[in-house]
């Protein structure tokens, strides 16, 4: 194992560029098994759509649909496949560290342990937790502002696509070639041409930058949505909370994601046409790099947590029987967040060599940050202080997240002091306090929201037993696997090492092994949840209104119908769902035609294009890279020419539909 | 104000007047600064160039409020919200990279013989 890996030799052919047959990883007992397992399986549910003839409604019904539910949904299905990878990963690392002590070297030789750990940080990131976060708010937002969909339908479809593009890329990295070794982030010089020879830190950039397209497009579709198409009468501040982190996320998307796509643009140019951007000789300087990186990196983390904090303020008000405690400053607590987050990123790069000023400066705007943050959770307390609390799975994550998210909190606060940090950098606290707020934040509310908005999407509730089976799975298992790295990190243990002496450390890696196999029990308990709900989905159906809720997108039928309300809704206040049944709302029967998008395989086309040319521009496949290239441009502009976008839904139609929908 | 979020509400394309307003001051303010320089006008160099970057400063503002329509009235403030927005974080991006890498340049253990390695090089080409 020790004998490390030889890269195969670099050549180039006109047809098939630098990829050779001796890319295929065929030699790795580990990725033939894991490729037979997913070919059998993939194998399998071929064979079961075709048997069942599926292959047609999941075009037409879901892949072309540019309705925003269904897009939601597919955001949310993405999510959780692509989990099912990074924590594979994360299970990989977990066994062998816990394996690999006192001289052992483990079963992950370090070409491969680095390729994991890489890909582990950057599904998890991109394409695990943005496209939960994304999904959330395309299936609840637009549904909350009483809008029948997204401003530009299409372009969600697209942006849809488009992440999925990058997504795949990443996965065909583990069957074709290889994936970066460089860490999450990809700091240059590691990541420049000189140090990262083949295909792997190519993959990783086009495949950030083809999701990044979509990440941008959805963002920008998300705020003309909330500034444009809310229901008459909703007045900015009469928004549920939830639509305002949608607002701010969506913003910060906007401001943010340019910076990454530029940032990875110059590492490209530097890696194929020997620009010196991030070099280390003639006049390159790597340090900018990690500087700009970071500019967008640290409102990330805000874009992921942002529209969780939304989720929690829905669930905690409407499982509480009260209106949110403190709604203005909630909102203004988010607003602050959205531009302090813009004057903290240095917080990550203390080490690298600036002096007392700045690390003191970017020092105390990182306590300050934690301000807002604290002005939240009071809110939620306060909000279920004397309410009258119902303990349903929602309310569950939510506790959990308020305990985990709050010491998660207070380790980051420890982290701002620089002295503290020039110890604790790079260590396994590090490790331990930002999985702390990503697991206690992210993956709770996640999980919280699923639990919350599905009986909305599907018309049914979610089996309760396995839900709080999913929930201690997750909790036990977060404290268990990520405690002992707070202690490891206090010992001095660096984060990304493959094998180290001092037994000392092993039986705190065997404990954090023990808790990623509960974390596992808890994942694995959402996918017995969600089959024994579908399996008995008559004994848990409800009605339009399951949880006694409190805005809009429970006014409607669940699931609602493809126009969402079959009339406008005139809003007049906060929580205006509450209101309407206060006032003894009744939809009227008169309907009026209503407009809709139509359904366009645009979107999955040019994204399908977008693919082979991020695999043709890794592999330096140069007529591919220019066939597929010219496509997506002659798709796209194909389809400014189409001009039958639209249709109406007939008053009688919507009468037929709602009168089903309220009998079923 | 949001009462009409649903019909199609404050979007100005600006009058024919205030176009020609617009035009006229973005011409002036790309001739000056051209005279300036053709003109070989006699100034102190710090301050020609200081004039040149305030009036090319001064376009964008003439551009965003005639041309692009920025402004309190407009999509309900919003554009001038955003543009704001926009400024804050460039500035916040440009003036802290800048700060950050020079602060991180001067505190940099001194390399003694990194400008000879420089000449050196640029002599050798």
């Amino acid at each position: 194992m020790a004998t490390g890996h030889v890269q195969p030799q670099e050549t180039w052919s006109p047809i098939f560029g630098r990829l050779t047959l001796d890319w295929i990883p065929y030699h790795e007992p580990i990725l033939i098994g894991t490729f037979l397992g997913v070919g059998l399986a993939g194998l399998i549910v071929l064979a079961l759509m075709t048997r069942f003839r599926l292959w047609l409604p999941l075009w037409r019904d879901w892949v072309i649909s540019v309705d925003h539910k269904k897009i939601g949904i597919m955001y949310m299905v993405l999510g959780f496949v692509m989990m099912v990878r990074g924590f594979a990963d994360a299970l990989m690392m977990r066994l062998q560290q816990a394996l690999a002590a006192g001289g052992a070297e483990g079963y992950l030789p370090p070409h491969h342990y680095d390729q994991v750990f890489t890909a582990h940080g950057v599904i998890m990131i991109f394409f695990v937790a943005m496209p939960f976060v994304t999904g959330i708010m395309n299936y609840v937002m637009p549904t909350q502002i009483g809008a029948r969909d997204v401003a530009f339908p299409f372009l969600n479809n697209f942006s849809f696509w488009m992440t999925v593009a990058g997504a795949l890329l990443v996965n065909i990295s583990l069957f074709v070639g290889e994936f970066a070794r460089v860490g999450w982030l990809a700091f240059p010089p590691l990541s420049g041409a000189s140090y990262s020879t083949g295909p792997g830190m190519d993959y990783y950039l086009w495949a950030l930058q083809i999701a990044g397209v979509g990440t941008t497009l959805s963002g920008i579709n998300l705020i003309a949505t909330i500034l444009k198409m809310r229901a008459p009468g909703m007045k900015m501040m009469m928004m549920p909370v939830f639509t305002w982190t949608a607002l701010i996320t969506n913003v910060l998307i906007v401001a943010a994601f340019p910076v990454l796509t530029a940032t990875l643009g110059m590492l490209t140019l530097d890696r194929y046409l020997d620009f010196r951007f991030f070099t280390n000789d003639f006049g390159g300087n790597a340090m900018m790099y990690i500087n700009l990186i970071w500019i967008w990196g640290h409102p990330e983390v805000y874009i992921l947590i942002i529209p969780i904090f939304g989720v929690f303020s829905e669930i905690v008000a409407t499982f509480s029987r009260k209106p949110l405690f403190g709604y203005t400053t909630m909102v203004w607590a988010t607003a602050c967040i959205m531009v302090l987050s813009f004057v903290v990123w240095l917080h990550h790069f203390f080490t690298m060599g600036s002096g007392a000023n700045v690390n003191t400066f970017f020092g105390i705007t990182t306590m300050i940050i934690a301000v807002p943050t604290g002005v939240k959770i009071f809110n939620w307390l306060f909000t279920m202080y004397r309410g009258s609390v119902r303990l349903e799975v929602p309310m569950y994550w939510t506790i959990g997240f308020l305990v985990t998210f709050t010491i998660g909190g207070m380790t980051g606060v420890l982290l701002a002091v620089p002295p503290v940090d020039f110890q604790l950098h790079n260590t396994l606290f590090l490790i331990a306090h930002f999985h702390n707020v990503i697991i206690g934040g992210v993956v709770f509310g996640v999980y919280a929201a699923v639990t919350y908005w599905w009986p909305k999407a599907f018309g049914f509730k979610l089996d309760d037993r396995w839900g709080k089976r999913a929930f201690w799975g997750w909790f036990v298992g977060f404290y268990l696997a990520f405690m002992p790295l707070y202690a490891l990190g206090l010992m001095g243990v660096t984060r990304r090492m493959n094998s180290y002496e001092d037994m000392g450390w092993q039986p705190y890696f065997i404990i954090a092994a023990v808790g990623a196999v509960v974390i596992l029990f808890g994942i694995l308990s959402t996918f017995m949840c969600f089959y024994v709900s579908i399996r008995d989905r008559k004994r848990l159906a409800c009605g339009g209104d399951p949880w006694d809720a409190r805005t809009l997108e429970w006014a409607n039928q669940s699931p609602p119908q493809k126009y969402n309300f079959p009339q406008d809704i005139v809003v007049t206040g906060r929580d205006m769902f509450w209101k309407m049944k206060e006032e003894g709302f009744k939809w009227s029967t008169d309907y009026q035609a209503i407009h809709m998008p139509k359904d366009t395989a645009t979107g999955v086309l040019i994204s399908a294009f977008a693919l082979a040319f991020g695999f043709a521009m890794v592999w330096y496949i140069w007529w591919l890279a220019i066939l597929s290239f010219v496509a997506m441009l002659a798709i796209g502009i194909a389809h400014t020419f189409n001009y039958n976008r639209d249709y109406y839904i007939q008053p009688d139609e919507v009468a037929a539909t709602e009168a089903k929908g309220a009998s079923a | 104000m949001s009462d009409h979020s649903h019909a199609h509400s404050g979007g100005s394309h600006g009058t024919l007047g205030s176009l020609m307003i617009g035009f006229a001051m973005a011409a002036i303010l790309t001739i000056l600064p051209f005279g300036l320089v053709m003109g070989e006008v006699d100034l102190p160099r710090n301050l020609a160039i200081g004039l040149i970057m305030g009036m090319g400063a001064v376009q964008i503002i003439v551009h965003l409020v005639y041309f692009l329509h920025v402004g309190k009235s407009s999509e309900q403030g919003w554009t001038l919200v955003a543009t704001i927005f926009s400024v804050i974080i460039l500035v916040i991006v440009l003036a802290g990279s800048l700060w950050v890498m020079h602060n991180m340049n001067e505190n940099m253990m001194p390399m003694p013989d990194m400008e000879q390695m420089m000449n050196l090089q640029s002599q050798q080409g």
